[in-house]
Order: C-alpha cells, then sequence, then structure tokens
C-alpha cells in the first residue's frame, strides 16, 4: 500500500501565530487515518491546507503523486479530495437533492453553449445526474427527504447529507472534520458502522478528525497527535493510547 | 381572488398553456401595430415592459440567483444601446429592418465583454466592495461616452432609426427568459446557486466558480445590451445621463419587487413597475424620490420579493417539472 496522501515539513502561520508548524505525516491509500489534538491544536487549518482554502506558509503537500499546494481548492477537490466542514456548511436553501447534485456536476461533460441552447448533450446528462445523485441520497437513507430544503433537516441528518455530498465528487481521500460532534454515544456508535459502510462501499480513504475517542480507536489504522501545530506522535490506535507525551497533551489541555 | 389564484395556478401547471400563449403573443404583437389594434402610447407601453422584463430577468441572475449586489446594470444597458446605434446610425445606415437583430446582437456582446471584465474583478471581492466596483464601473462608462465626440459626447446621439417594434421585443423577451432558464437549470445555474448559498463549500465540491462568475455577469450583461439596443431604437436618441444610477436603481427595484431568484419574479416587477412608473409620471420629480423609497421599504420588510425563489412551472424545463410532481 502507498502514500495517497502526503503533508511534508508543512506550516502556517496567522500573523504571529503558528497555527501548524512543520508537520508531517502521510495516509496510506485505503487506511483510515485519524487526527486528535486539543482545541485550537491546528486540526482544521491542516484541513484547510489540504483543501486549498489556506496556502502553505511554507512546505509541500502532494496527493497522488501531485502538488496540490498553490491549486485553487475547485482543483484540488476534482483530484478527488471530498470534505465536510467542523461547522456544517450545506447549501442550506437548496433541496437535498440539488446539494448532491452541485457535487456530482464535476462530472457530467457539457459546455457552457450547449446549456444555454438546451442541446441534447445536456439533456443526457442531467437525466443521468438527477438518477445517480438520487440513487446515492437512497444509498444514504436520505432518499425521502430529496425534496427537502437542506436546512430544513435536524442536525444530524445534515451531517449524513455532508458526507453524501462529498461521496458524490467521487474522492479517493474523504476528510472529515468532527463528524461526531454533538452526537449522543448511541448515535456516535451507529456513525462508527456507517463510516465503516462508507469507506468499503465507496472505496474511500479516509482522514478524521475526532474527539470522540472511541470512535477514533474503533475505526482508525492510524493516528496523528497535534498539539499547538505540531506533530507529538503518531501510530496505530494502541501506540497512541499508551504514548506519554499524548497523555500530558490532553492532560495539560483538561487542567486549564 | 382565491378563484384567480387558482386559475393561475391550474394555468401554471398546464404544459401546452405556455405554446399557445407564446404563439397568441407573437401573432399579436405583429398584428396589433399593422391595425392599430390599440394606441400608439399603449403599444409604446407595452415595449417598454418587454424591455424591463429583459432587463430585470438578467439583473435577476446576479443580485438575485448569485446573490451579488450589482449597481451597474445601466452600464451595460448603455454599452448595448450606445455600440447598436453606432451601427445602425454610422456603420450600417442602410441595414434592412429585418436584420435588426445584428446591431441588437453586437450590443449585447459588447455589454457582455464588459460584464466579463467585472467578472473577473468579483474573483477577489463579494459584497458590499463588489458593489461599490460595479457603481466605480456605471460611473466610468458614464463619463468616458460623455468623453467620446464620434457618439455625440454629453449631448448623446440622434436621428437613431426607429427599429424596436412589439415584434422584436416580444421576440427577445422569449430569447431571453428561455436561455436564463437553460442556464439556470444546468450545471451551470447550479454552481451560480452554490456560490450564493456558500463559496467555500462550493469551491470544496468541484465547483468551478470562476467559470460560474465569469458565465453570470457575461450572460447577464449580454441582455442587458440588448435591452439597451432595443430601447435606443426605441426611443430614436440617446445620452449617458439616461443610463445613470437612477435607471439601475429602476432595476433593482423591479428585481426586489418581483422577487429574486425567479423568472415569473422578474417578469411580474416588471410589468408592475413600469406600469406603476407610467401612472407616477404625473408626478414629475417626486419620482426620483418615490422609487428610490419603494427599493429602501422592500429591502426592509420584504427583502426577496413577491415570488422570492419561487418559480411557476412554465419556467422549469420539463424534466425538472416532471421530477417535482412526482
Ligand atoms: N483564519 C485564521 N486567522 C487567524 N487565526 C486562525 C485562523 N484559522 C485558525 N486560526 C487559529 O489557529 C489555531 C488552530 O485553529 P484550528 O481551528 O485549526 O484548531 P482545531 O484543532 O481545529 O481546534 P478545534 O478542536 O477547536 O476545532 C487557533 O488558535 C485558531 O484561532
Ligand atoms: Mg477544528
Amino acid at each position: 500500500m502507498s502514500a495517497l496522501l502526503e503533508v511534508r515539513n508543512v506550516s502556517r502561520h496567522f500573523g504571529g501565530l503558528k497555527a501548524i508548524s512543520e508537520c508531517g505525516f502521510s495516509v496510506t491509500e485505503g487506511h483510515a487515518h485519524g487526527i486528535i489534538g486539543p482545541n485550537g491544536a491546528g486540526k482544521t487549518t491542516l484541513f484547510n491546507l489540504i483543501t486549498g482554502i489556506y496556502k502553505p506558509t511554507s512546505g509541500e503537500i502532494v496527493f497522488a503523486g501531485d502538488r496540490l499546494d498553490g491549486l485553487r481548492p475547485s482543483r484540488i477537490a476534482l483530484k478527488g479530495i471530498g470534505r465536510t466542514f467542523q461547522n456544517i456548511r450545506l447549501f442550506k436553501q437548496l433541496t437535498v437533492l440539488e446539494n448532491v447534485r452541485i457535487a456530482y456536476d464535476s462530472q457530467l461533460h457539457y459546455s457552457p453553449l450547449e446549456a444555454l441552447l438546451t442541446l441534447p448533450r445536456m439533456g443526457r446528462n442531467e437525466a443521468e445526474s438527477i438518477a445517480k445523485s438520487s440513487a446515492l441520497l437512497e444509498a444514504f437513507g436520505l432518499g425521502a427527504l430529496s425534496e427537502s430544503l437542506a436546512g430544513d433537516l435536524p442536525y444530524g441528518l445534515q451531517r449524513k447529507l455532508e458526507i453524501a455530498r462529498a461521496i458524490a465528487l467521487n474522492p479517493r481521500l474523504l476528510l472529515l472534520d468532527e463528524p461526531a460532534a454533538g452526537l449522543n454515544s448511541g448515535e456516535t456508535a451507529a456513525l462508527t458502522e456507517f463510516l465503516r459502510w462508507v469507506r468499503t462501499e465507496y472505496k474511500v480513504t479516509l482522514l478524521l478528525i475526532e474527539h470522540h475517542m472511541h470512535l477514533v480507536m474503533g475505526l482508525c489504522d492510524r493516528i496523528t497527535v497535534l498539539d499547538f501545530g505540531q506533530k507529538i506522535a503518531e501510530g496505530t490506535p494502541e501506540e497512541i493510547r499508551g504514548n506519554k507525551r499524548v497523555i500530558e497533551a490532553y492532560l495539560g489541555a483538561d487542567e486549564e | 381572488m382565491a378563484a384567480m389564484a387558482a386559475f393561475f395556478k391550474k394555468l401554471g401547471a398546464n404544459r401546452y398553456a405556455l405554446p399557445v400563449l407564446l404563439a397568441v403573443g407573437f401573432v399579436l404583437s405583429l398584428v396589433i401595430p399593422q391595425y392599430g389594434l390599440l394606441n400608439g402610447y399603449v403599444q409604446f407601453v407595452l415595449i417598454m415592459i418587454g424591455i424591463n422584463i429583459i432587463l430585470s430577468a438578467s439583473l435577476n441572475l446576479v443580485n438575485g440567483y448569485m446573490g451579488e449586489f450589482s449597481v451597474g446594470h445601466a452600464g451595460f444597458m448603455s454599452l448595448g444601446a450606445y455600440a447598436s446605434a453606432v451601427l445602425t446610425v454610422k456603420l450600417l445606415p442602410d441595414l434592412p429592418d429585418a436584420f435588426f437583430f445584428l446591431p441588437v446582437i453586437v450590443g449585447g456582446l459588447v455589454a457582455a465583454l464588459a460584464g466579463f471584465l467585472l467578472a473577473l474583478l468579483s474573483f477577489k471581492t463579494r459584497g458590499d466592495y463588489l458593489a461599490i466596483i460595479t457603481l466605480a464601473f456605471l460611473m466610468i462608462v458614464k463619463s468616458a461616452l460623455e468623453n467620446i465626440p464620434y457618439v455625440g459626447g454629453p449631448r448623446g446621439m440622434l436621428g437613431i432609426p426607429k427599429l424596436t417594434t412589439m415584434a422584436w421585443a416580444f421576440f427577445w423577451v422569449v430569447v431571453t427568459i428561455w436561455v436564463l432558464r437553460n442556464l439556470l437549470y444546468s450545471k451551470f445555474g447550479r454552481a451560480i446557486a452554490a456560490i450564493r448559498e456558500d463559496e467555500i463549500a462550493a469551491n470544496s465540491m468541484g465547483v468551478r466558480v470562476r467559470e460560474a462568475k465569469i458565465l453570470a455577469f457575461s450572460v447577464s450583461a449580454f441582455f442587458a445590451g440588448v435591452a439597451g439596443a432595443l430601447l435606443a431604437h426605441l426611443l430614436v436618441f440617446i445620452n449617458p445621463s439616461s443610463f445613470d444610477i437612477l435607471k439601475s436603481t429602476e432595476m433593482l427595484v423591479m428585481v426586489y419587487l418581483g422577487g429574486i431568484g425567479s423568472l415569473a419574479g422578474s417578469i411580474l416587477g416588471a410589468v408592475i413597475y413600469t406600469l406603476l412608473s407610467n401612472w407616477l409620471q404625473d408626478f414629475g420629480t417626486w419620482r426620483m424620490v418615490i422609487m428610490p423609497l419603494i427599493l429602501v421599504l422592500l429591502m426592509l420588510f420584504r427583502p426577496k420579493g413577491i415570488m422570492g425563489f419561487r418559480e411557476l412551472p412554465w419556467f422549469l424545463p420539463k424534466r425538472e417539472a416532471r421530477r417535482k410532481d412526482s
């Protein structure tokens, strides 16, 4: 198994604040890879660097052999990286189906002119997009809600829709920023199973940020630990559980 | 009232109603002037309604569907008006009437080019700042035209042939609505809506944000240019101050009155506005106070307008209408 994503010595500064400093790790294709660390450790910043929302101050990010740093977010998404957001960012005023179709649209092939004149290729593509997106929503158990506004869904289903939307991009790597945030322990257990299913069904490598240790330890093949923007540990769940620096970082954070 | 609403609902849902209405409308637009079935003033108002529909629907693309706040639409309109008038007055004075579509298209293309340039600026800025840029654009166009002697400077252009007929106006309204509908219910239309909802999320879902912005601004400007060309050849006289901020304000009133994110709303807004403004003509300068006042009240109390983000089934492509029925 080879590295699908490589973060090489990446730093990102905001003014004087080193949100990420000289951070490096790699994600193996097919793995579920966890990122953990106390609040403000730089986890979300790392996701924003990988997906191109922020540019690294220094360092390189390589995905499937291509440099990502410097590319626009849409280009990076189209290379096969889907993501969800810590604070859900659905297209709230659009329907559930439209949310998924927008991500699926990257796979449709027709030009602006074909759209403006509604030429036959456009119609075929559109019909396919409706069929495929509806099928995806069925598979996610959201089929009955296709025509509801995304913003009207209950919180848990919004999280699920956000994952469905990311999957519609047909990504090789899926970044999940705290998918279990706000869920109780029963729901978290269900989410763990659900993520296992997503991973095998859509053959996608997972990189996820999570605070729920149960989920992380149960799901991940490998875990990277961040604290104050630096990688302080990396290893299998067993190795991380016994790591002194990790325990200190968490205890230190708890003492505040 | 309820009976009327029910009637319109049924009419709106009937898929044959629209083609029939379009055919009848087109025949009427030819027959009415031919046989003088309506007096000249009424015909003029009907053509103005058509021009205003083109303006409000095209402005709605950027301000409603994409969620920006452009006040530069009158600038695009003036570019279309001047470019087409230069053709019919100076370059091709012997153009047969049947070829009137040619200068109109050229007017649209010149405006679209300006729209394209404005789109490039919209990559970096959004919201208030972009609104200010569109205002600057409007002022630049106006003062540029005032300083080009070839197009008459501040006095403007006179002796433009009166080529805009009811039939041409009707034709261009149908083209505008049809093209906008096609665009809106395509992946590009969904990209535009995604930008409005959340530009960062759109980017992360692979939406080609730049392409969508270019398309929205160019198409929107193209039809503003078309409307400008039609107006120039209706009034037979244009000057730079016919396309000032007040003209843009009128279009904003139409869009925010009829409803943002709705073609039906754009049409409704244009009809109500045109009738209202003709009625207000008697109030002279007070019009200048009343129109902006209406805009302020709308923004405060009904920011999405009458139809806000709702659409008549007529303006949905077949595949979308069928899906929504089931
Ligand atoms: N755009 C920004 N401008 C300035 N500072 C920022 C910006 N984004 C993040 N930061 C700072 O970088 C640090 C890391 O933030 P980040 O959101 O990555 O943490 P996190 O590990 O995701 O935390 P949490 O677990 O609370 O989500 C924080 O101190 C944050 O305030
Ligand atoms: Mg975070």
